[in-house]
């Protein structure tokens, strides 16, 4: 019973966290302490098989997919906080607070008796001989149900590529026609950054004229304003 | 007993009330895990109140959909996503991409 009275606070504060969080990362996570802490008292209710399987399917395979497609579809999304139908934030707290007292004034007091637990009863070899034995209809049917979820999966996040994907003779020739046209350097663009004091990546590299060359610095940096046109000298006189 | 099924269903309130505030569907659809988790555990509570195992398989057997249900689901959003730009729940209420 201590395992319950110190997991539950924490699980609850959690889950609260899941809803309150402003960014689904943090959701996330706390969603994440939440399976956990139910792993736990899973383990604790003489469920060794059933604490596995929430560690290894629920925080380890789906959590890891909901963080997936959190990275997809772009971290940075914060929900917004315009209401499209007007008083359903306070009317669904209003309808979930009653549904919350119902439901744990009803149904959380109808337990009565003494627990009768499980004594000496294997768990796993009992649990195997429940799956393969009165329920092996539907052990086998999950399995036509996991391969269906698999397939829609595929066909639901697989796109058709609508241009020829460009061949590497075609880029090497594209380059020359490039150079041909507008002049632009055939070559590897120069690293950045290898310099007696600074060999950070976004420090940019410099031409022979001395002058800073903002294409050696990778995009990403720069359209996060990390990178720029600091060069070495500029850093140098910064650091003094 | 019926501190497991408290939290079980206080679990399962906050999510009911996650699901109906969001606008994220990604948000959404975890709190629609965290009610399954919630329903996951009263099955367990029951399950050691009638010292019987059927509890664990019911568990079980909710994981494994909930697995299915995730991967779907996820496409579904993923997909939504490109054509959309957008995870608000708001916004597909068309029923087509």
């Amino acid at each position: 019973m201590n395992a319950f009275w110190i997991l539950a606070p924490i699980m609850v504060l959690a889950a609260l966290g899941l809803v309150l969080c402003r960014k689904a990362v943090h959701s996330a996570l706390c969603l994440a302490v939440v399976m956990l802490g139910l792993a736990v008292l899973y383990a604790a209710q003489g469920a060794p098989f059933l604490f596995a399987v929430q560690v290894i399917v629920y925080t380890g395979a789906i959590m890891m997919l909901f963080l997936f497609v959190l990275m997809l579809v772009g971290v940075e999304t914060a929900d917004s906080l315009h209401e499209t139908i007007r008083g359903q934030r306070a009317v669904s707290l209003v309808v979930t607070l009653l549904f919350g007292i119902v439901a744990i004034v009803g149904v959380a007091q109808a337990v009565t008796g003494a627990v009768s637990g499980f004594g000496n009863q294997p768990n796993v070899l009992g649990l195997a001989a429940l799956l393969f034995g009165p329920y092996v209809l539907a052990f086998e049917l999950t399995s036509a149900l996991l391969i269906t979820a698999a397939l829609a999966a595929m066909v639901l996040a697989h796109r058709d590529r609508l241009s020829i994907r460009p061949t590497q003779a075609w880029l090497s020739q594209q380059r020359m026609r490039d150079f041909a046209d507008t002049g632009k350097h055939p070559g590897n663009p120069p690293t950045p950054g290898v310099f007696a004091r600074h060999n950070a990546v976004d420090t940019p590299a410099l031409l022979p004229d001395g002058s800073p060359l903002e294409e050696s610095i990778s995009s990403t940096l720069i359209a996060r304003g990390q990178g720029g046109s600091r060069t070495d000298a500029v850093r140098l006189e910064e650091d003094e | 007993m019926t501190d497991y099924l408290t939290l079980s269903l206080l679990l399962f309130t906050i999510g009911a009330a996650g699901v109906l505030i969001r606008r994220n569907a990604i948000v959404v659809f975890m709190c629609i895990e965290l009610m399954l988790n919630a329903t996951n555990l009263a099955f367990v509570t029951f399950s050691r109140q009638h010292g019987t195992l059927d509890g664990q398989v019911a568990a079980f057997f909710v994981m494994v959909v909930a697995a299915a249900e995730v991967v779907v689901g996820l496409a579904i959003i993923v997909s939504i996503y490109r054509t959309r730009r957008t995870t608000s729940v708001d916004d597909a209420s068309l029923l087509k991409l």
